[in-house]
């Protein structure tokens, strides 16, 4: 009841509830009764010349059910909220209900996870039963960014590739579904020049991974690079600590062409996956993880193909 | 209620004969009196009785039934598998179960038209269990004087053991019938063993129960009252109805004026009409009823009373047919039995007929040509398309692919709708018996395809194909869904 800052609310519900209760019986008790012709047996009541109201009277364990609809709203009220802000003798709530629920469902599943937790990953790889666990948390946790075939799209990686931006060990896996992660690279036109020299960069860029480029322009970009070469690299090749990706490869998470690599070096990056700690529990994730570490092993994709 | 008329519809029953037009209090509500209806034999009570046997060996036994090493008729809520024979349906074919509720429906309003309360006086589960449990109470307590005394007589041994042993049979039945009931949705042999080892789950012994008791209330006590207050069909059922509809009557013209006579008496002379006024019809009427007082709604048109009074009528030497099956038009007009058949095809029951026809043909011929597999199309949500390598762009899906036959199929799947389009490493999939299982499924366009549609959605199609195995020819369908290229 935090909504409201005096039980006055509460009251009034509570009140409410209680008249809107008698109220009901007031009228069961007001209708049951009726005035009867009494040599007829109608309600002397005539409507088009002819038609009268006969009164035909309903058994009374009809009436019962009606009371009965009362007394169980009343114990309903006891053992229940509903009284205002009142909990009721079960103590009974919706947030308990979920939390012994999900706990019910944890339970259950624990003596599944249990036999996964001594297994490594490429054990797990070849469980057919994890690796459908496994699946199913993909396409109900991942596949929203990743796509349903962990293949990504546009700015969410390819998972399926041996590319790792962090990583790709079963342990990297775990750590970046439990944590999160943050891509960032900062704006860096200012620290490598004029819109030309963001250019020529870029071009150079592109021959890293010999991606179609301008070879004079890559040739005049190669010395400006100096200033991606603190978290890509001398040569390029990213470094997985911190996340910054392989410039060498032909994989392209946020664009290919001079175009894409500009803007990339001008407006810098800020790519984002969310942790996944408060929504799985490690269990669940260290066979997910197997799942996703499985995707990119090509031996297993080949046999695990549908 | 007794009668102050010939042609009253509705008896109007004076409460107070002395009393003046005065109004008066009363309640709207009054204590029901028990009925004691009285045994009935003769034609129309074999005809029920043969109906009881028939719905109930069905229903009682279609669950022992086995097919394909299961259980013939199962549904199985908890895989989302109905099982009936041969047909293994998913929840995506509930339409059936729609078209047969319709049918019902429709069966119900024909046969209405024609003949009346026969579903009310015959098969309904209301009728068919009260008909049991009053044979149970009838052997056990006698008929229709002796439980009226027993029921007056105080409590001592004899009423003790014969109710004891009555409310044994009812509970027994009613059990019987809610593991039945129960039977078809969890497999019957697991269940029944379930229970005598005390190894049943809370749902179904809630369900056994609540169907239990459910029989066991309105069989044993509800009764009559089932169908006067409760029951929406028999309130409905007067919009089917017409003056040439097969219903119970009375007739009035040959039996009045009613009274007792000796046997010998020939009623003419005496002023009487052919009823003796033995009040039989009454007796036997399991909605306490007269059905001289004419056509009323409580009358569920079991003919009891018809198969009572012809055996008086035998009796008293009289024709039979005081009270029958007749129609309105026929008891006033005196038709004959011909007569009224050359009015059963009015267009009321034409049109009924019609549509029913319809519906049923399209039930049968759509149950025949269905396929035995289906295929849900479900576009990836997050990433509309992408670009791949050489400039071909791709689409990915999940299709869903239900099995519903029991055995493993191979499921093959190709795309068709724009030029060049294409499956990538796609190869059958492999799906057990009853099974549905999602497949991811990638499409690429090429390049030169993908150029001028640049932006825009295009409607694809899939085919999947059911390879053939060595007993059966491959079978395809196929289902819409639409190719998205990026700007």
């Amino acid at each position: 009841m935090s909504d409201f800052f005096s039980s006055g609310w509460s009251v009034y519900i509570a009140a409410f509830t209680l008249a809107g209760i008698v109220a009901c019986l007031l009228l069961l008790w007001v209708a049951a009764r009726r005035k009867v012709m009494a040599n007829d047996n109608t309600t002397g009541h005539v409507w088009d010349e002819d038609l009268r109201e006969l009164n035909n009277p309903l058994p009374r364990w009809w009436m019962g059910l009606f009371v009965l609809t009362v007394v169980f709203s009343l114990a309903y009220l006891v053992f229940y909220p509903g009284l205002g802000s009142y909990g009721g003798t079960l103590g009974w709530s919706q947030r308990q209900a979920y939390d012994a629920e999900v706990e019910r469902l944890q339970q259950q599943v624990a003596p599944l996870y249990a036999r996964f937790a001594g297994m490594s990953a490429p054990q797990l790889a070849t469980d057919g039963q994890a690796m459908r666990i496994g699946e199913r948390l993909f396409i109900n946790n991942c596949s929203q960014c990743h796509g349903s075939d962990a293949r990504g799209s546009k700015g969410f990686p390819d998972l399926t590739d041996t590319d790792w931006l962090h990583g790709g060990s079963h342990e990297k896996i775990i750590e970046t579904i439990t944590q999160g992660r943050r891509g960032v690279m900062p704006p860096m036109a200012a620290a490598v020049g004029s819109p030309e020299d963001v250019r020529n960069v870029a071009q150079y860029v592109l021959s890293l991974s010999g991606s179609p480029h301008n070879a004079f322009a890559a040739q005049v970009g190669k010395a400006k690079f100096s200033a991606c070469a603190a978290c890509h690299g001398v040569n390029g090749k990213g470094n997985q600590a911190i996340g910054a990706p392989d410039l060498t490869d032909k994989v392209w998470l946020h664009g290919w062409g001079e175009q894409a690599v500009v803007d990339a070096i001008q407006r810098g990056k800020d790519n984002q996956m969310p942790a996944h700690a408060d929504k799985l529990t490690p269990e669940q994730i260290r066979v997910l993880a197997a799942y996703v570490w499985s995707l990119s092993q090509s031996s297993l994709a080949a046999a695990k193909a549908p | 209620m007794s009668s102050n008329g010939k042609s009253a519809v509705i008896p109007i029953t004076p409460l107070h004969v002395a009393a003046a037009n005065e109004p008066e209090l009363v309640s709207l509500y009054e204590k029901t009196a028990k009925i004691y209806p009285r045994a009935v034999t003769g034609r129309f009570a074999r005809w029920r009785w043969a109906l009881v046997w028939l719905t109930q060996l069905v229903f009682y036994g279609a669950p022992w039934l086995e097919w394909n090493a299961r259980q013939a008729v199962l549904f199985d809520l908890a895989s989302r598998r109905f099982y009936i024979f041969g047909l293994v349906l998913y929840p995506q074919d509930f339409i059936y179960l729609t078209a047969l509720l319709v049918l019902s429906a429709l069966c119900l309003f024909l046969f209405t038209a024609v003949a009346g309360r026969l579903w009310c006086g015959y098969a309904c589960p209301q009728t068919v269990y009260t008909e049991i449990f009053m044979w149970f109470e009838r052997h056990i307590e006698g008929d229709r004087i002796a439980r009226m005394r027993l029921d007056a007589a105080p409590w001592q041994w004899n009423k003790l053991w014969r109710k004891g042993a009555k409310q044994g049979a009812w509970v027994a039945i009613g059990l019987w019938t809610g593991i039945t009931f129960v039977g078809y949705f969890t497999p019957i042999r697991e269940l029944v063993p379930a229970i005598t080892s005390f190894g049943l789950g809370p749902w179904e012994s809630f369900w056994v129960l609540f169907y239990g008791f459910a029989t066991y209330g309105n069989a044993g006590y509800m009764r009559e009252q089932v169908c006067k207050h409760m029951c929406p069909y028999a309130r409905f059922q007067s919009a089917m109805f017409d003056r040439d509809t097969l219903v119970i009557g009375y007739d009035t013209q040959r039996g009045e004026p009613r009274g007792s006579r000796p046997r010998k008496v020939d009623p003419r002379a005496a002023g009487l009409g052919d009823c003796i006024d033995c009040t039989l019809c009454v007796q036997v009427c399991p909605t306490g009823i007269d059905i001289r007082n004419g056509l009323q709604f409580e009358c569920i048109g079991c003919a009891a009373c018809i198969d009572v009074c012809d055996q008086v009528m035998d009796k008293m030497g009289y024709p039979l047919g005081l009270i029958r099956y007749s129609t309105e038009n026929g008891i006033d007009r005196g038709l004959s039995n011909r007569q009224m058949v050359s009015r059963v095809l009015r267009p009321r029951v034409l049109v009924y007929g019609a549509i029913l026809a319809a519906v049923g043909i399209a039930f049968i011929v759509s149950l025949a040509s269905r396929e035995t597999f289906k295929v849900d199309v479900v576009r990836d949500r997050g990433s509309m398309a992408r670009i791949v390598a050489d400039g071909r762009v791709e689409n990915v899906y999940r299709l869903q692919i239900m099995n519903a036959t029991e055995r493993a199929q191979r499921y093959a799947v190709s795309v068709e709708g724009l030029p060049g389009i294409s499956v990538v490493a796609n190869e059958p999939a492999d799906i057990g018996p009853a099974q549905a299982r999602w497949v991811p499924v990638r499409v690429q366009l090429p390049h030169e395809s993908a150029a001028p549609l640049a932006g825009q959605s295009n409607a694809i199609s899939f085919r999947i194909q059911r390879l053939a195995d060595t007993e059966h020819a491959a079978r395809s369908v196929s289902e819409k869904s639409t190719f998205i290229v990026p700007r």
